[in-house]
């Protein structure tokens, strides 16, 4: 295992742009559920402006890594988190910081939707802000609207903003998600199979959101779409059993990945 | 699709392994155990409208103005025919038990959340143990607590000595139904919003609490009509007082009648005329309790 480690990390220093550009960088990051490992000293560059998309077989470690990025394991019983995970240079998990803060900076898409349920559509997109003590209507009018055209929902909600947010059809309530995660303005956006519920024309909408949020956005995203993940990702993560086997600028690794395994399965035969 | 069905029907009998009942048997089945269900329904209901209509035969010959604006006085009044009535209970039960409301609704909700959100907290064993043994308390004992607390330092019997062992009765029910109601929102929801930035706090209060309304209210009503109906901690609290108090400080800080004592020392007044008091201040109480369940009812449906 080190061996291959090695060697992707080796890879990746011929190819990577310059240390200076890296935004968010695990280094040696395990996450363990009880006493066995989800996560395995996982050490892994996420690019300024870049996208990076985490690829593998089901099981094999991508929510939790990605999870591990904005502290979100904190509250789950049983798990813990080792090694580090650095944004802008500096230990998230370092003792005096507040996750809070954290996840002000890191947004995040979650695999399934969820709405508010309590919420109305523009509760929903401005909850973030509204929190935290905007309260400015013109504001969170501008943003709501904004968010919801970036999130492919607007025409579909514009007439109902004060309907229940748990109203509306699953994939239009995945949409509300990213949305309301657009709202806050992260930094770093972490985005869990974001468009697995999502029929293709908002898959298209969203990967284009994704190309244009990119111009200040770090984006790292968990895909089964291998087709998805050469079409908008900049670098590319294979996981295979809570390792990371290889990673690479995602134009090699969809041409010429370094390990076998990686080939095996973006082209399918395993996994 | 014709395929795929033959194919459920035969492994499923095969792995069923009990015959599959014929249709007929199981209509009548069916039949049965809605019958039975209905039956122990109306079971159950007919006593409770016995019981309702017979307080309410009882004690509809004293529901008159008097009733409704003269205090009790001294059973004379009742004997000689002057006016007479329990307009001093009936304010003095709202006082208390909206005072007890108050005291137990804060308190009551902020422990079912710290049991619900905080579970490894470390005040959390000693804060169940707590609420464990307020809720297998007799209610007589709740009622001494409250007289040891309140009423000993303050020298007097008094409303506020009243709604504190009211408070002792809602407390645990609202806890244990706010824990409750917490526990079924989906865990993903409280995520969602720590993902936005929001502190814990913030989580709750804002998204957790509201989608959590309905079980929360019912858990305050449920306590609230226990409470409005135990007389036993409110005999050496509130203690009761036959007159209306001469200041409005007195509703606080002197003895103070409520409905369930005050219709316990009337039933077990020697006094025909008090007897049918008692009776219809059984009426007012059941009025207020079913009252105030229906515009509970209402505003969790506007809401
Ligand atoms: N809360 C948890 N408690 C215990 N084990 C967990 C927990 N969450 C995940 N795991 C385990 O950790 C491993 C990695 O799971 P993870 O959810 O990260 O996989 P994934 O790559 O996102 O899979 P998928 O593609 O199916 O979403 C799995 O073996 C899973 O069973
Ligand atoms: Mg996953």
């Amino acid at each position: 295992m080190h061996n291959q480690e090695s060697t992707a990390a080796g890879r990746h220093a011929e190819t990577a742009p310059a240390a200076t550009d890296i935004r968010m960088e695990t280094r040696k990051l395990s996450v363990f559920y009880g006493d066995t490992a989800g996560v395995n000293d996982v050490s892994l560059s996420m690019y300024n402006k870049k996208i990076t998309a985490l690829i593998g077989p089901s099981g094999c470690g991508k929510t939790t890594f990605l999870r591990s990025l904005n502290r979100m394991h904190d509250l789950t019983r049983g798990a813990r988190v080792t090694g580090q995970a650095l944004l802008d240079g500096s230990d998230i998990y370092a003792p005096k910081v507040d996750p809070v803060t954290v996840r002000r900076r890191v947004g995040m898409v979650f695999q399934k939707p969820t709405p508010f349920p309590t919420m109305s559509i523009y509760d929903n997109v401005v909850a973030g802000l509204k929190l935290v003590g905007i309260r400015n209507r013109a504001v969170l009018d501008e943003v709501a609207e904004k968010a919801l055209r970036g999130a492919a929902l607007w025409d579909e909600v514009k007439d109902r903003l004060k309907a229940p947010g748990g109203g509306i059809s699953g994939g239009q309530q995945q949409r509300l998600s990213i949305a309301r995660a657009l709202a806050v303005e992260p930094e770093v956006l972490l985005m869990d199979e974001p468009t697995s519920s999502l029929d293709p024309q908002s898959t298209i909408r969203i990967e284009e959101l994704m190309s244009e949020l990119k111009k200040q956005v770090t984006i790292v995203i968990v895909t089964h779409n291998m087709q998805q993940a050469s079409r908008i990702s900049d670098y590319t993560a294979f996981f295979y059993v809570g390792d990371l086997v290889e990673f690479n600028p995602t134009a090699k690794m969809f041409t010429n990945p370094n390990q076998k395994r990686t080939e095996e399965y973006i082209t399918g035969r395993f996994g | 699709m014709t395929a795929f069905n033959g194919n459920t029907t035969k492994t499923g009998s095969a792995a069923l392994a009990t015959p599959v009942l014929s249709l007929g048997r199981r209509y009548w089945r069916d039949r049965l155990m809605l019958g039975l269900l209905a039956s122990s329904t109306i079971l159950v209901l007919v006593p409770l409208f016995i019981v309702i209509a017979y307080v309410v035969v009882q004690g509809i010959g004293a529901l008159n103005w008097d009733f409704f604006t003269q205090e009790l006085g001294s059973p004379t009044r009742a004997h000689t025919g002057q006016p007479t009535g329990l307009v001093h209970t009936i304010i003095g039960t709202l006082v208390v038990d909206s005072m007890a409301l108050i005291i137990a609704v804060p308190l009551g909700i902020g422990a079912g959340v710290m049991l619900a959100e905080y579970p490894d907290h470390r005040l959390n064993p000693l804060l169940r143990l707590l609420n464990d043994t307020l809720n297998g308390m007799p209610a007589i004992l709740k009622g001494m607590l409250a007289f040891a607390l309140i009423v000993k330092p303050m020298g007097t019997f008094s409303g506020l000595a009243g709604a504190v062992a009211l408070t002792f009765v809602m407390l645990p029910i609202i806890a244990r139904a706010t824990e409750s109601a917490l526990d079924i929102i989906p865990w993903s929801i409280r995520e969602a919003g720590l993902a936005l930035g929001l502190p814990r706090w913030r989580v709750i209060l804002s998204t957790i609490i509201p989608a959590a309304k309905v079980g929360l209210v019912t858990g305050i009503l449920i306590a609230f009509a226990r409470a409005a109906g135990e007389a036993a901690p409110l005999l050496f609290t509130s203690f009761g007082n036959n007159y209306l108090p001469s200041r409005w400080t007195g509703w606080l800080f002197g003895p103070v009648d409520t409905l369930p004592q005050r219709l316990y020392s009337l039933a077990i007044s020697p006094y025909k005329q008090w007897h049918e008091m008692g009776w219809a201040a059984g009426i007012v109480l059941l009025v207020m309790v079913i009252l105030l369940f229906i515009t509970a009812r209402v505003t969790v449906r506007r809401a």
